[in-house]
């Protein structure tokens, strides 16, 4: 059996370990499980003593630390360096990042060190065989880096099984968030960033940095009313902002629908803006594309309001309204009034 | 301000975002053929970025750069006619089936071969695998910083330039110095239209391998007008390791691909008569689903 170990890399802010690489640790956990290895992982920022309780209860087996005022905000080459060193040194069998700004912008160069494979915008990870025809040779327990290809209409599994580690950058909100066990023992190893980081590697000066707390949180939102190209103006999202109001739930869009300027970017729901999994999911005048559905189909419970019996949506909704979202919409903030409690 | 060299990196990519039905095979396969190539969007704002640096610094130079089929010529026409002082082709088939570590090498060894550089622009990402790897990794391979998702240059100086990046939750504005790589974010201005005057003293611009059928008035004029030649380089003019490009040097491989079929759900359809909405309201507060 291969004990080499699955590999995460943590992004953190303000003491704070990011939402994505908790995604991570609990992926890189089940992924460990199916293969019998450890689960380890590296995370680089400033004032990060009391970090270890925030990653151990994901079940990490080592930490590498590396602590340092100059390591945050993030810039790639210090980050590279280190993550580099402990990579080369550990060997892991599988590494994840998340495909955030940062992700994105370390994984590859990271990659081209290590002279491997590395596969983007993964949203289903697994464990599996591939035979080589070529040199006739069966590869056991391979990394399936499942991702979404030409612009959403096909899913490609990618596998690597000669130039390892086999790497991959996973999609935010994909991977469910699960603590493996509260009272995990985690062995830390501090990493000393000046042995291994030049002063070159800082070259880059960030000079000014905002960035927003986004108000918007689609991904923690357990119920989603959203809306698509079908509502027809920006007025009528009002009737959705009603019914999510009233629900405690968020607003989102298509793409048709941001595109048409209904409802604001940060709202738009899909493979190209947030993976939700709400525990209620409301579709309003959406007709159901791919690359919509790709990111709500995991929704618990799906509600299709549609004036088209035959929207492709409703194969997948729990409940199929066909009428128009005018009519339907306030009946259900009525009918909601009179029996909740 | 001295003037800069710059090399922009532009793909040419089967248009995704518009897949019809016949784009896919029975099997599930993606049908190339089906799908119309297109300026890789990312890289026209590249592009419009390196020629807004040129307006900024008289005398900066710009190259593009291509790798890509004999179809890719285009890329470089398409540069010409917008603005570019120079391009460059890498075409040959040992260079086919690469994925993004192959690529970055192929691209790597063309840029130590142009050797002379002080930024390397390139969109963030191409719209055929969305993985905006290859520009990170061509900087990894030039040992030279890399500033990606760029939306703007706020200022150029003498040794170091001054860049708007745009995050997924904000913008950082960085300095970085010369040599880097820049990767281009969609956010930025979108790239210049074509110049009338240089799609008529471009618009024969050919590669050698597109004139070998024989056109003799082309080659006339080709020989009268030496620019007009695309210079094409192969494995040999890069001085390229052949077990690191094409397949051979790609660790990523496709094991299958599979059409997304939605899962059907047993759904109770309704109507939106206050029966059929009040009934559904009241299974939902009665499962905790609302309420």
């Amino acid at each position: 059996m291969n004990m080499k170990s699955v590999f995460v890399y943590c992004e953190v802010e303000n003491q704070e370990v990011a939402e994505i690489s908790q995604e991570l640790l609990s992926a890189g956990k089940r992924l460990a499980q199916k293969l019998g290895c450890p689960l380890d992982a590296m995370i680089f920022g400033n004032d990060l003593g009391a970090i270890e309780s925030q990653i151990s209860p994901y079940g990490v087996d080592k930490l590498f630390i590396a602590d340092d005022k100059r390591l945050e905000p993030y810039t790639t080459l210090p980050h590279a360096s280190l993550a580099h060193k402990v990579l080369k040194e550990q060997e892991p069998q599988i590494v994840l990042f998340g495909a955030t700004s940062i992700g994105r912008d370390l994984a590859p160069r990271l990659a081209s060190k290590l002279n491997c494979g590395l596969t983007a915008d993964t949203t289903i990870l697994d464990i599996g065989d591939h035979f080589v025809k070529k040199e006739k040779k069966e590869y056991k327990d391979l990394l399936y880096a499942i991702r979404p290809a030409f612009g959403g209409s096909i899913m490609a599994n990618i596998i690597n099984w000669d130039m390892h580690p086999q790497m991959a950058t996973v999609r935010e909100g994909v991977m469910k968030k699960e603590v493996f066990d509260a009272n995990y023992k985690t062995e830390v190893i501090s990493i000393n960033t000046n042995d291994i980081v030049k002063d070159e590697d800082f070259v880059l000066e960030i000079i000014e940095r905002h960035i927003e707390e986004s108000e918007v949180n689609l991904k923690e939102a357990p119920i989603i009313v959203a809306g698509g190209y079908g509502v027809g103006s920006k007025e009528n999202f009002d009737l959705l902002k009603n019914l999510a109001n009233i629900l405690g739930g968020e607003v989102g869009g298509s793409r048709a629908a941001v595109d048409a300027g209904f409802i604001e970017h940060n709202r738009q729901i899909g493979q190209t803006g947030t993976t939700v999994r709400p525990k209620l999911y409301i579709a309003a005048g959406i007709s159901g594309a791919i690359q919509h559905t790709a990111g709500m189909q995991d929704a618990s419970m799906i509600i299709s309001i549609n004036n088209d019996p035959d929207a492709p949506i409703n194969d997948i909704a729990d409940y199929v309204i066909t009428g128009d979202l005018g009519v339907v919409l306030p009946k259900m903030i009525k009918y909601y009034k009179e029996n909740a409690k | 301000m001295r003037p800069l060299k710059i090399v922009v990196l532009a793909k040419q990519v089967p248009d995704t975002r518009h897949v019809g039905p016949d784009a896919m095979k029975p099997d599930g396969t993606v049908n190339r053929g089906k799908l119309a190539t297109v300026f890789n969007p990312d890289d026209l704002h590249a592009l419009e970025l390196a020629l807004n640096i040129k307006d900024r610094v008289p005398g900066t130079h710009v190259t593009i750069l291509t790798m890509g089929p004999q179809k890719a010529a285009d890329i470089i026409r398409e540069g010409y006619y917008r603005g570019v002082d120079d391009g460059i082709m890498i075409s040959d088939r040992r260079f086919g089936g690469a994925d993004t570590l192959a690529t970055s090498y192929t691209i790597v060894q063309a840029i130590k071969k142009i050797a002379d550089y002080d930024l390397i622009v390139g969109g963030r990402q191409a719209i055929d695998g969305d993985t905006a790897q290859v520009g990170p990794q061509c900087a990894d391979k030039l040992n030279i910083p890399q500033v990606t998702y760029v939306e703007e240059i706020l200022n150029i100086e003498e040794d170091k330039i001054i860049a708007r990046r745009r995050l997924e939750n904000g913008v950082e504005t960085v300095a970085a110095p010369y040599p880097c790589l820049m990767t281009v974010h969609g956010s930025s201005p979108e790239c210049r239209s074509r110049h009338a005057k240089k799609v008529m003293k471009y618009k024969y611009a050919r590669t050698k391998t597109e004139m070998r059928k024989g056109y003799p008035i082309l080659e006339e004029l080709h020989k009268k007008r030496p620019y007009l030649v695309i210079p094409e380089w192969s494995v040999e003019d890069i001085k390229a390791d052949e077990t690191k490009i094409g397949l051979a040097g790609s660790p990523t491989k496709v094991k299958s691909v599979s059409s997304i079929v939605l899962t059907a759900t047993e759904s109770k359809v309704l109507t939106d008569s206050d029966s059929d909405i009040e009934g559904m309201i009241k299974e939902l507060i009665k499962h905790h689903t609302i309420g």
